[in-house]
Order: structure tokens, then sequence, then C-alpha cells
């Protein structure tokens, strides 16, 4: 993966050493100009789906290196602390370092942009180990990710959550009520039910849903060319059209994707994978509106 | 997935059978059971379960929901006690084998299940991951999670393991195992990898329709054979 490194801050306006990242918790000293929080975040974006597998987030974490890669400076938040894989999918390495006002976010370069991220893996030491909490713990932990780390002027806050509409999901909506929301499906009837909940539950929290992707669409055979509907079609396009919701795009089954996610590729293989168009179409659509 | 393995108990297991859904947010259990939008009677015994046409005996939220659409929005707290109401107020009658469908994760719901049936015990546990080292990262936690509590594991199925074009019959991996899948976990965790299971579109459309499809693949049959040995 790429090592997370500390240089000049513009953003910021001050200068960090550069320090060793094995430590843990190295404080590190700025100018008062850092603030803890996301109030200086333009667009706060969650991602949700009703249903685990979908391929959550493999979307923020390709969503995220599209957007850094034309330029825009994004923050990615694991909120699934049962299950946070997306620090290995993003291939930031390193521990999470504080300052005075609060915990900075393992930072990396995406060709023109940037890619800040926090997740709980980075203060685990043994990543097998189960984080069994109940909800007010995972809530007073969602609470500080928001809250004490100093996620600095962002275009775009992504953040992924664990499938469901519950302890995380509220607590997200309560602490940021600007929030706005995309919603993941596959294209199966099963998954798209759970995803109709998941719109109840923005329409009751108030985030504006940007609009619907469905993932896991097709999967093209490399021996025939034939493209296999394993999952049936076009779910996520009925859904959107019955729930009046944009359709953001269809994603298709990407074996080299997923390979680079395993592996924490993603950001050096940027656009070299099948799905890469579909997902660069997304962005582009996003970007639109 | 598992709801699969669940509707051959029927066919092979001579012994009754019933199931709960305790991922309170994301219900499909019902759906894939095929008796989705029904509802549950109550009567002094407690509640009754929703009968399949196979006999198969089974709770979920969904039974208690009003539309399809209405969202559990629930905290822990209240999934966890709406879970040991399944567990307890339920009239299950007298049951050979009762399956517990679980959200992804290690929290509420899990300890909810494991800390009510603590009396009668839990007599193993089935981990479901897909090849990829990124669901297999996750089973990791799932297996020191059963082994904090002491909940024997049956097993781990492997899902998703391929997929065979039906035009012309090539084997792909949809999901590489780049870390030695599924097989390479059970190797270093001393665990038995019950069977693999290739992605099936039959499999995914009966589950939306709710009827047992032709043409299951036969690797689920392995999970019941494993499961019922193990039990027995």
């Amino acid at each position: 993966g790429i090592n997370a490194e500390y240089g000049e801050f513009q953003t910021y306006q001050h200068y960090i050493k550069r320090i060793n990242l094995r430590k843990i918790m190295t404080n590190v000293s700025t100018e008062s100009t850092v603030s803890p929080g996301c109030d200086n975040v333009k667009i706060v974006i969650t991602i949700l789906s009703g249903k685990g597998g979908v391929g959550k987030s493999t979307t923020v974490a390709v969503m995220a290196g599209e957007l850094a890669s034309r330029g825009h400076s994004v923050g990615v938040l694991d909120t699934d602390l049962c299950g946070p894989s997306l620090s290995r999918m993003i291939g930031l390495k390193g521990s999470i370092h504080s300052c005075d006002q609060g915990w900075l976010p393992l930072r990396g370069a995406v060709g023109k942009g940037t890619i800040s991220s926090i997740s709980l893996s980075y203060l685990v030491d043994d990543q097998n180990e189960a984080v069994i909490w109940r909800g007010p713990k995972k809530t007073a932990m969602i609470k500080q990710f928001l809250g004490d780390v100093c996620w600095g002027e962002l275009d775009y806050l992504l953040i992924d959550t664990p499938p469901g509409t519950t302890d995380e999901h509220m607590t997200v909506m309560e602490v940021i009520p600007g929030c706005s929301a995309i919603l993941v499906t596959s294209p199966q009837a099963v998954s798209a039910a759970d995803v109709l909940r998941q719109v109840t539950f923005c329409k009751k929290t108030g985030a504006n849903v940007l609009g619907i992707i469905e993932t896991m669409s097709g999967f093209v055979c490399p021996n025939c060319s034939d493209c296999g509907l394993i999952f049936g079609k076009g779910g996520g396009e009925r859904l959107a059209n019955h729930c009046g919701l944009p359709f953001l795009g269809s994603v298709p089954i990407d074996p080299s994707l997923s390979r680079s996610l395993d592996k924490g590729e993603l950001l050096q293989n940027m656009g070299s994978s099948t799905s890469s168009q579909n997902y660069s179409d997304i962005v582009e659509k996003l970007l639109q509106t | 997935f598992a709801e699969f393995g669940k509707q051959w108990y029927q066919r092979r297991v001579r012994g009754s059978v019933g199931v709960v859904d305790v991922d309170v947010c994301g219900p499909s259990l019902a759906r894939i059971m095929g008796v989705n939008g029904q509802t549950v009677h109550r009567s002094a015994a407690g509640w009754s379960p929703v009968y399949t046409v196979d006999d198969i005996a089974v709770m979920s939220i969904d039974f208690l929901l009003e539309s399809e659409d209405s969202a559990v929005i629930w905290r822990g707290d209240k999934k966890t006690g709406m879970i040991r109401q399944f567990l307890s107020s339920v009239d299950w009658g007298e049951l050979d084998y009762l399956i517990v469908d679980t959200p992804p994760g290690t929290s509420d719901e899990h300890l909810a299940v494991v800390s009510h049936l603590k009396e009668t015990g839990v007599t193993g546990c089935v981990l479901v991951t897909t090849p990829q080292e990124v669901s297999l990262a996750d089973v990791r936690k799932e297996v020191n999670f059963c082994r904090k509590l002491r909940l024997p594991i049956i097993g781990v199925v492997e899902n998703m393991a391929w997929y065979e074009c039906p035009k012309c019959e090539v084997r792909s991996e949809i999901f590489p195992a780049t870390s030695g899948g599924a097989e390479g976990l059970c190797k270093g965790e001393g665990l038995r990898l019950v069977c693999r299971v290739p992605v099936s579109p039959k499999v995914g459309r009966s589950g939306d329709e709710g009827v047992e499809g032709e043409g299951m693949p036969a690797e689920y049959g392995l999970l019941v054979d494993e499961v019922v040995r193990f039990c027995g």
C-alpha cells in the first residue's frame, strides 16, 4: 500500500514535520488554524445499503479514488466498526496521529487530489481481533471520528456504513443533519426490498438522497463474452423509478477490481479495470448534480 | 445465503426445523422462504411462527411490519429486546433444529442470541464467506468472536466460489482468492471447509420469488449433511 506521508499542508497553512509512522498517537505541533470536526467539509455523503456484500465499501473506495484523481480533496470515514474493510481497499497504511486540536487522518495524494482516511483498523493492533461492541460504544466511537478528527477543508467526506439502518446510521445523521446519501443495491429484489427501507430511513432523518447505484450488475464471461445476469436485471433502476430517485448507474462484477482492493492497490490501478468506466460515469453524473 | 441450505433440510433431514431471522434491520429471510407479508398470531402459548409449505417454522420481524418499506430504525438495545422475544416468546413447539440467521458483524444481535441461549446453548455456528481477502478478514474476526464466547464452529462455507457460464460452461473466478480463499483460512484456523458453493442465477431468482427452485447447487447438500453429523 501507499505509506501516508505528512508534508506541507497548504490547506491547513502550516507545516507538519515528517514523523515516523510506526509510532502511535505521537503529538504533532500545529498552528491553531486546525480545528476538529467536519464543519469545513463542503459535501458529506453517507453510503448505505440494506444488505451486506453488495459492494458498498468497494463503491466508496472507487468513488473516493475517482473524485481525488479529478483534483478534489476527499475524506473517507469507515463507520463499519466490526468489519472495517474500507481502509484495506484504500491502501493507506499507518497510525493515527494527534495534535493539540484533535486527531489527524491518514492522508495520501491521488493524482491532483488527496484522500484522507479514518478507520478503526488504524487503532487496532491485532487485525483478527473481533470488535464486539454494543450500540452505545459504537455510537461513542463514531462521534469521536466525526467530532475529534481534524478533517480540515475537504470537498467531500464519504462515510461508509455497515448494512442496515441502526446505531451507526442514526449517529451519523444526528451529528451531520445536512448529510446527503447514496444507496447501493444489487439487482436482486431481496436486496432492493432492503433499500426501500433505507429510503424510508433517509426520508425520516431528512437525508438528501443523491441517487441509487446498482452493483454486481452482470458478469462478462472472459471465454465467450456472454454477459451473465447472475443476480437478475434492472432491480436498481426499477427501484429508483419507483422511489422517484436518480439512478446514478450500474457496475458489473469485476474480478480485477476485487483483486486490486484485496491487495490495497486500488489507487495505483485507478482506471485500469473493467468497471472503471462505469464508476467514472457515475462520478461524472454525481458531479453534475 | 444460508436460507437455501435451510430449504434443503426439509428434504434430507428427519426432524422439525425452525428458522429465526435476527437481522432486524434487513429481514430478507421471510421473502426467501416464501412467507413474506404474513402475520403472526398471538395465543396464550406465545406468538405462533409462520409455517412454510414444507412445515418449516419461521420467525422474522417482517411479519410484524406494516409494509415492505417500513424501516426498522432501532438502536442496539431495542434490537436486543426484540431478539429476546423471538427466542423466548415464540411458541416453537418441539424442534429438532433451530437455525438463526444473523446480520454481518459481531455486535448487538450476535450477543443477544448468545446470551439468551446460554442455558440451552448454541450447538454450533456456520460461517459464510466469499473468496476474497476483504471478506476473509472479516470472517477471521467472526472466528475470534466464536472462540471468545466458546461457540463451537461447525465449519466454513465459501459462497460465490466460482461462476459457470451457462453458455460455454467455462468456470470463472468472479472474486479471486488472492490470499488462499476459504481453504487457506480454514487451514490457518484449524477449521473445516464444509463446502464451496458457486454463484447461481437460479438461486438468486428463487430467493427473490420465494420458491424452491430447480437446479439448486448440489453443494448445499454437503452443508446439510455436515450440520446433521455435527449435531448428531
